[in-house]
């Protein structure tokens, strides 16, 4: 095979993905700059195109989509079991609940009710998934205003979370744990003991962040009042989740539309007061106390009994069964080479993410693959209005507001 | 669930010629495309359908009209979701952008003309958003293949 000449002038213009909105600002010493996508703070990927009248934004144009890779084409030439994999892939900080919300949602198509013990253990690991995000979230913030040691506390926190979670999964990330009518295995042996350990840990380790970042001079100089939005402007920009409830507005589906076992909890919704980077990341520390306690409801809430529904039309047959007898055989066949065989109809569920409201909308014609699989990811929504956020305020102001706002790449752009 | 609102959703915002039904616990309102905007208006203003959800479209080659636009909505009043649907041709596939109600139209219909094609009537910016300038074809109409690759840069081989 010959290998093509590689074209290695200077000057052959390279074809440019995006069309800014402005070529130049609103005044002549405007300067255009261009941020991203391959930046240390963008988080992944995504450009700001931003025009400035000396270091004060004027106007922004958010480009995201680097990292699409046609999760939504993709997901209807597979089986609704096989999707399982992908959807631990959108916010990959918290796969868990991603997993969730998509089995619950085919759930909902297949009329099937699950467990007791499933409903409150993926309400569990929920909680526990969304404490591994906004440590995620306020570690990388945080240390993007140079705070160090306040990242590494968290991140160290996180990582037991993890290393615990790939205990039970087998995977520190994407853990592909959720099941149609149940989950992948039972809790091993002392998962909870540990549970609690790490608990305790995490609360030593928040206070300190607490004692380091919420009086510090130069973190409040950097987020008081910076990234500003009313709850009004949030609600017609589509925020959910804590830069909704940074505004002061307590809207949290677990409250208002209460799913698994969240209606049963005692727990509260914090909300912030201005709706600036303060805010969201106090409201984001407050949540993960809310989440801790909400474990430790859950820990002692948990019953016995089987964890997968006793359904032929999802759940895979015992192995040992498959191996013993053709009806478990077949059974175990069909499962996986159709998959499920889910009645047609369209279905719209949504659970609160650790960003805001993660919703998938399924449609299915009846068979083994989705007709429709439509993702409403919080992230994306939330790069349509982030342009609020940052007009207005200073160049340097775009790393802690991107950083509050917690997009995710693998979201977002599907 | 408030069933009230929900009876009176289905009284009020139903034209002769529309459908509605409710589909695991969300109403679904099947109206003709050019009743959408005016529905709209009336459920955020009158109604307090404040949150704009998601918009997407679903593809039925075989099926005249070809396309159906589906949006949803929910209320942070009343905590119900809407599912509004209406029915574009292959031909003509343009509705009325909902960007003057809601700020968070702007982006998402982006997606869904990059997606599909549908064509926001009243939406200024329907630049590629997930795609790239010079995209051709919308990758999640059926007749577009998966395999399909248009690469902005030759691949090195």
């Amino acid at each position: 095979m010959t290998r093509p000449e590689l074209d290695t002038r200077v000057d052959t213009p390279l074809p440019n993905p995006v069309r800014p909105a402005f070529e130049r600002g609103a005044r002549d010493e405007s300067v255009v700059v261009n941020i991203g996508p391959s930046h240390p703070a963008t988080h992944g990927t995504i450009q700001v195109i931003a025009a400035l009248d000396g270091e004060k934004v004027e106007r922004v144009d958010v480009h995201c989509g680097y990292l699409h890779r046609g999760f939504e084409k993709e997901c209807e030439d597979h089986t609704w079991h096989n999707l399982i994999p992908y959807v631990d892939r959108l916010n990959y900080c918290s796969g868990l609940i991603n997993d969730f919300a998509y089995c619950e949602a085919v759930e909902t198509l297949l009329g099937v009710e699950i467990t007791p013990r499933c409903r409150y253990l993926r309400t569990l690991l929920s909680e526990y998934s969304r404490i591994a995000d906004h440590l995620t979230c306020v570690a990388a913030s945080l240390m993007e205003l140079g705070a160090m040691t306040a990242f590494l506390y968290l991140v160290m926190i996180r990582d037991y979370i993890y290393e615990h979670l790939a205990d039970l999964t087998g995977a520190r990330v994407t853990y592909t744990y959720g099941r149609i009518g149940g989950l992948a295995r039972d809790l091993p042996v002392g998962w909870l003991k540990r549970l609690a350990e790490i608990l305790d840990q995490y609360e030593v380790f928040v206070a300190r962040i607490h004692g380091l970042m919420d009086r510090n001079r130069i973190f409040i100089d950097r987020t008081r009042d910076v990234g500003v939005i009313s709850t009004a402007d949030a609600i017609n920009w589509g925020f959910t989740g804590p830069i909704l409830r940074s505004t002061g507005a307590p809207r949290d589906l677990r409250k208002d539309t209460p799913y698994l076992a969240y209606g049963e909890l005692d727990f509260d919704v914090p909300v912030g007061i201005k709706g600036d980077n303060y805010d969201r990341y106090y409201v984001r520390m407050r949540e993960m106390d809310e989440s801790v306690y909400m474990i430790r409801q859950l820990m002692d809430m948990l019953p016995e009994g089987p964890l997968n529904v006793d359904d032929r039309r999802c759940t895979l047959p015992e192995k040992r069964l498959v191996y013993t007898e053709i009806e478990s055989l077949i059974n175990h066949f069909k499962l996986i080479m159709d998959g499920p065989d889910v009645p047609a109809g369209e279905v719209y569920t949504a659970h609160e993410a650790p960003n805001g409201e993660l919703g998938f909308y399924l449609v299915s014609t009846g068979g083994g693959t989705p007709y429709k699989f439509h993702v409403r990811s919080p992230s994306f929504v939330h790069m349509g209005g982030v342009q609020r956020l940052l007009e207005g305020y200073q160049l340097a102001d775009i790393i802690p507001t991107f950083g509050s706002v917690n997009m995710i790449g693998g979201e977002c752009d599907r | 669930m408030t069933p009230a609102i929900l009876d009176l959703l289905q009284r009020e915002l139903v034209p002769p010629d529309g459908e509605a039904s409710i589909s695991h616990r969300v109403l679904v309102l099947t109206v003709p495309p050019a009743e959408v905007l005016r529905i709209a208006r009336r459920m955020a203003s009158e109604f307090r359908f404040d949150l704009f959800l998601d918009v997407t479209a679903i593809d039925w080659p075989h099926r005249t009209p070809r396309f159906d636009v589906v949006y949803h909505f929910y209320s942070t009043v009343h905590m119900i979701r809407v599912r509004l649907k209406t029915r574009v041709p292959e031909a003509d596939p343009t509705v009325d952008s909902l960007v003057s109600l809601y700020g968070a139209a702007h982006f998402m219909e982006r997606e869904c003309h990059d997606m599909y094609g549908i064509v926001f009537r009243g939406n200024p910016d329907l630049r590629p958003i997930l795609l790239y300038e010079g995209f051709v074809g919308h990758p999640l109409r059926k007749d577009y293949r998966k395999d399909q690759e248009q690469p902005l840069v030759p691949y090195r081989t």
